[in-house]
């Protein structure tokens, strides 16, 4: 299996001046299989102060994915600039490992940057009881609900101890039930866990709920056609008129609705 | 921070809570797994006396033709001639059978670090692994039969030719089952660990290596059936002891049912290795096995 993985794009940048995410006119092809080009991203920009949720929706195959890729670094963009903190993904599958018990799982992070066992269990072990995950430190992932997961995934991504979130639909494989408390469960982690988070959704009320600006991709290829500010405070209803409003012209960018 | 609501009904993030959902989920589990488990027993059981079914049959069938007189007993002997062949020779055949199992056993092993290690060598370095991967179909590409002799008249009639012979028939399997399981990891998987920093090794230790371990036993099992057939052609090639010198010494004799009997041995061998490694691979890897009822289901 060919695997192709890029440097990332630069030095890991000195915490001391934080600059969030800048991606300035980027853009990014791929050839497909039949040899044709795909422009996944087309003179895309975002930006995200330190501390900031931007939450980015578009249709499939708009390039978010790409785009969450480019921020961590995995990819180099053909055009354009990218600057950002480090940052860690969490995809949209959790991928938890199968062989690993939750509080492993959630350790991940530390154990593969060399820290023993015992002290990457002990570093993630207190974080169980607030995540409401008490108890379950040595289930497997088969033993667990979706929303257990996601919140375990969500925890080695934070326990990875970067300063920006990637996270690429990160309640896409729930039902829709748990997808609104998961919702409403990340909005108080990051309440007690700030980060630069860019946070990648199909779901526009998703977006509104979680961020603090919502940027709305076109089809491919994709760049942004639109960038709301939600100043609204949290918690945020989605029955709320003005959420309703601001929902509405996100639906009008992506032209789903006049 | 308020905890996520669980199903099952439990409460929500208060340590107490905590102990009571884990109590509840063990609970639920004791009783899903009781119920999998009667079920399951059951399911094997019925299928254990099917195949005994299956084999009574076999047997009956086989003995009819040849005392009816279709066959001459020299020539195909009864199962109750194998039985007591079985029986009278129980000392001669033993013997044999253990210098036909260490043959075995010695080269399996052999074949399983030699290949383990190809595998985990080959893996990370795509052009190395593309140059040799014709070779190593190679080492299968030339029947046994060929080169079993020559590699006897190279390195005599000891154990060393069975061993290059019963570890270049499990190599194969072992190797390509490894790197194929390795190279079956998830690509995201791999792209979530380059953005936590791990280095190739961490990747390949944390990661990869569970993860192919499954396919591993695969071709550990594989190996492990060729390795007996192995052992067999290397000992007629050049062999004063073991089951396959037995039984190509006792065909020019006439003595059949003996012969009859050394088979039954060898295949009972190559059975109850593969359910060793069936065995272990259960233990090794419990998270392959049926998940009981989680919170979910």
């Amino acid at each position: 299996m060919v695997r192709t993985r890029e440097a990332p794009v630069m030095e890991p940048r000195p915490i001391s001046e934080p600059i969030g995410v800048r991606v300035s006119q980027v853009e990014r092809t791929f050839g497909d299989r039949r040899g044709a080009d795909v422009v996944a991203l087309r003179g895309m920009d975002l930006v995200a102060a330190p501390g900031e949720i931007v939450c980015v929706v578009g249709p499939s195959g708009c390039g978010k994915s790409t785009l969450l890729e480019l921020v961590c670094g995995l990819q180099r963009p053909d055009a354009g600039s990218v600057e950002a903190d480090p940052a860690v993904l969490m995809p949209q599958r959790d991928l938890l490992l199968p062989w690993a018990r939750a509080l492993d799982n959630a350790a991940l992070a530390l154990r593969v940057r060399g820290a023993s066992r015992a002290a990457a269990r002990a570093a993630a072990a207190p974080w169980f009881e607030r995540f409401g995950l008490a108890g379950f430190e040595r289930s497997r992932p088969a033993q667990l609900s979706g929303g257990m997961r996601q919140r375990i995934a969500f925890l080695r991504t934070l326990l990875a101890g970067k300063p920006v979130l990637a996270l690429d639909e990160p309640f896409a494989a729930l039902d829709a039930l748990t997808r609104q408390e998961m919702q409403g469960w990340l909005a108080h982690a990051l309440e007690a866990e700030p980060r630069t988070v860019v946070l990648v959704t199909h779901d526009v009320e998703e977006a509104i709920v979680l961020g603090d600006r919502v940027v709305v991709m076109s089809a491919r290829p994709g760049r942004a056609v639109a960038d709301l500010a939600v100043e609204l405070p949290r918690p945020r209803r989605r029955t709320d008129p003005k959420v309703i409003a601001l929902r509405e012209r996100a639906l009008v960018a992506l032209g789903v609705e006049r | 921070m308020s905890g996520g609501h669980d199903p099952n009904g439990a409460a929500r993030g208060a340590a107490a809570g905590g102990r009571r959902e884990s109590a509840g989920r063990r609970r639920g589990h004791t009783r899903a797994s009781a119920r999998g488990l009667s079920a399951g027993r059951l399911r094997s059981a019925g299928s254990m006396l099917l195949a005994l079914a299956i084999l009574v049959l076999f047997l009956g069938a086989w003995e009819l033709y040849v005392d009816l007189g279709a066959v001459d007993r020299l020539i195909l002997p009864a199962p109750h001639d194998v039985a007591r062949a079985l029986a009278e020779d129980r000392g001669l055949l033993w013997s044999n059978l253990r210098v036909t199992a260490g043959e075995v056993l010695l080269g399996a092993l052999l074949a399983a670090v030699a290949g383990f290690a190809c595998a985990i060598a080959l893996h990370p370095w795509v052009t190395l692994r593309h140059a040799t991967y014709p070779l190593l179909i190679a080492t299968q590409a030339v029947p046994i039969l060929v080169i079993a002799p020559l590699l006897v008249v190279w390195l005599g009639f000891g154990i060393a030719p069975k061993l290059v012979i019963v570890g270049l028939v499990s190599f194969f399997p072992i190797v390509v089952a490894t790197l194929d399981a390795l190279g079956r990891t998830d690509p995201d998987l791999t792209k979530l660990l380059a953005t936590l920093d791990a280095s190739r090794l961490r990747t390949l230790r944390h990661v990869e290596l569970p993860s192919a371990l499954p396919g591993l036993f695969t071709g550990a099992k594989l190996a492990a059936v060729f390795a007996v057939i192995g052992a067999v052609f290397a000992e007629w090639s050049g062999s004063s002891s073991g089951l396959g010198h037995l039984i190509q010494q006792a065909t020019p004799q006439l003595l059949t049912a003996r012969a009859y009997a050394a088979v039954v041995l060898l295949s009972l061998f190559a059975i109850a290795l593969f359910g060793l490694l069936t065995l272990a691979e259960r233990l090794a890897l419990p998270w392959t096995r049926n998940p009981p009822g989680g919170p979910d289901r």
